[in-house]
């Protein structure tokens, strides 16, 4: 039996308006797509909002405002002074890095857009020295040291730590541009070229299978939760 | 014209119709081929059902809508071995379109497989920034999970009982259609030595291969195929298990076009000479 939701009808016509562009472009499958625009931009906004903006900024910095402000109107009320350094502190720990951030909307001035520098600065500097150790050790050296200090427990396992070895080796090869890919040094990169196209070739099966996969879901959706035939 | 230039002619419309079939009859029929399970998803149940009862697990549902059919059915059938062995499990997105996905299954995990509340499961909505989240978890998880989704104050949830940092979570998972679980994996793990589980779909298993491979993740699911065989392990088949008849004709057909599309482009070419 066919469903009587609503929500579900809409979204069976919003997914078969966007298969009708298999046939050709129309006007269905453009309504379909700029409402999904307009639809995502306005979700992620109000995600943005209530998730990063008000939970973040806002709401700590209101609450740290209003216990400072009150803690020096009725400062007997709070036991004195003792709170209220630490809860300026805080206050002016959300209140710096909002200040920073609005910078990024002088750009829409031309007059002070150069201090769009000190925001980009400042992430700039703390990505890259947040990223600089872990990435690296992360991306290169665990990798590094596993290609060439593989742990392996029986024949198999050495015979893949010998051809990923003689992968990497040789893929290195082919991007070596210093010298020009004659002899030994052509050979390897011939070799290496092999590698690359075997890489290629799993990642373009993975995505075919992915892109069947999102074909599936919608294709089950459309037959189970829609006209629900199985 | 012979056959060979026919077949290079085939019209796209046509192509576009055998693979549809072959993706949708499948799914009207009740049956199921045989589906080995890999290493780095036995390895992923393996860990799993090695925690002892009670430890805690962040589940990170870091995808959208637009990857559903890979990455959702991982996530429940993960959360459903983790509220069978009766694991504290934290849920989250790092993922701005991710927070309605992962709301579902926090609530799968109250009504079908029967978790508690904020004892057993909790949920704690989308966070920015994920580098900054996952090294905050590092430092002390008080800071970062100030309050649940639902604004319960951190000290009023008994499933925080006890856990400070990666040294009291057992696990963390990311399932992803993007590069999060790298994040996870290159700041919990490289940094913090946090044990890391990727979820993943087929688009991103193989660059996250080499990782698996020099321990960097516990154990990865690979797109559909890897989501199907987890359900498989949990014994809760879903849609990932009724897609691979279908991902296995739709792949078989589409190497018999690419073989014959080859054979008619050789066969062309020796006849233009």
């Amino acid at each position: 039996m066919i469903t009587t939701d609503l929500w579900i009808w809409l979204s069976a016509f919003l997914t078969l308006a966007i298969f009708s562009f298999l046939y050709k472009d129309n006007p269905l499958y453009r309504f379909a797509e700029h409402l999904f625009v307009g639809i995502s931009a306005g979700y992620y906004g109000a995600i943005y909002w209530h998730n990063a903006i008000y939970r973040f900024i806002i709401n700590p910095l209101t609450e740290n405002f209003s216990t400072f402000y009150y803690k020096i109107v009725w400062p007997e009320l709070f036991e004195g002074k003792v709170y209220l350094i630490p809860a300026f502190f805080s206050f002016l720990m959300y209140l710096i890095p909002l200040l920073l951030g609005l910078l990024f909307f002088t750009l829409i001035i031309p007059k002070y857009s150069w201090l769009i520098r000190y925001p980009i600065a400042f992430l700039m500097g703390v990505g890259a020295g947040l990223a600089l150790y872990p990435s690296f050790k992360a991306r290169i050296l665990d990798q590094v040291k596993d290609t060439f200090l593989p742990q392996f427990s029986n024949s198999l396992h050495f015979l893949n730590a010998i051809i990923i070895f003689i992968g990497t080796f040789t893929v290195l090869s082919y991007f070596f541009f210093s010298k020009e890919h004659k002899g030994p040094l052509k050979v390897l990169s011939r070799i290496g070229i092999v590698f690359i196209m075997i890489g290629f070739g799993a990642a373009f099966g993975y995505t075919v299978m992915a892109r069947i996969s999102l074909l599936i879901g919608r294709f089950y959706f459309l037959i189970h939760d829609w006209i629900h035939i199985i | 014209m012979n056959i060979w230039d026919r077949l290079a002619k085939i019209p796209r419309s046509f192509i576009f119709l055998i693979i549809g079939l072959s993706v949708f009859l499948p799914l009207l029929f009740k049956f199921t081929l045989p589906l080995n399970i890999l290493k780095p998803v036995q390895e992923v149940y393996d860990f799993i059902e090695n925690l002892p009862e009670g430890s805690s697990v962040i589940l990170s549902c870091d995808y959208s809508p637009d990857v559903l059919p890979e990455t959702h059915p991982m996530a429940i059938a993960l959360a459903r071995h983790m509220a069978r062995k009766k694991l504290r499990v934290y849920i989250l997105t790092l993922h701005p379109a991710g927070t309605g996905l992962a709301l579902d299954v926090y609530n799968r995990m109250i009504k079908e497989m029967g978790a508690r509340e904020r004892k057993d499961v909790v949920f704690l909505g989308y966070f920015p920034s994920s580098t900054a989240t996952i090294l905050g978890i590092g430092e002390n998880i008080r800071n970062v999970f100030k309050a649940d989704y639902f604004g319960v104050p951190f000290d009023s949830i008994p499933a925080f009982e006890g856990v400070k940092n990666y040294n009291e979570i057992r696990l963390a998972i990311s399932i992803s259609g993007a590069a999060l679980p790298e994040v996870w994996m290159t700041y919990a793990n490289g940094r913090y030595g946090a044990n890391v589980v990727a979820g993943v779909t087929a688009v991103m298993a193989a660059q996250l291969y080499p990782y698996y491979r020099s321990k960097q993740f516990i154990g990865i699911l690979g797109g559909m195929r890897g989501a199907a065989e987890y359900e498989k392990l949990v014994n809760a088949q879903n849609l990932a298990t009724k897609g691979m008849n279908s991902i296995s004709l739709a792949n078989f057909v589409m190497i018999l076009f690419v073989i014959l599309g080859n054979i008619a482009y050789f066969m062309q070419r020796r006849k233009r000479r």
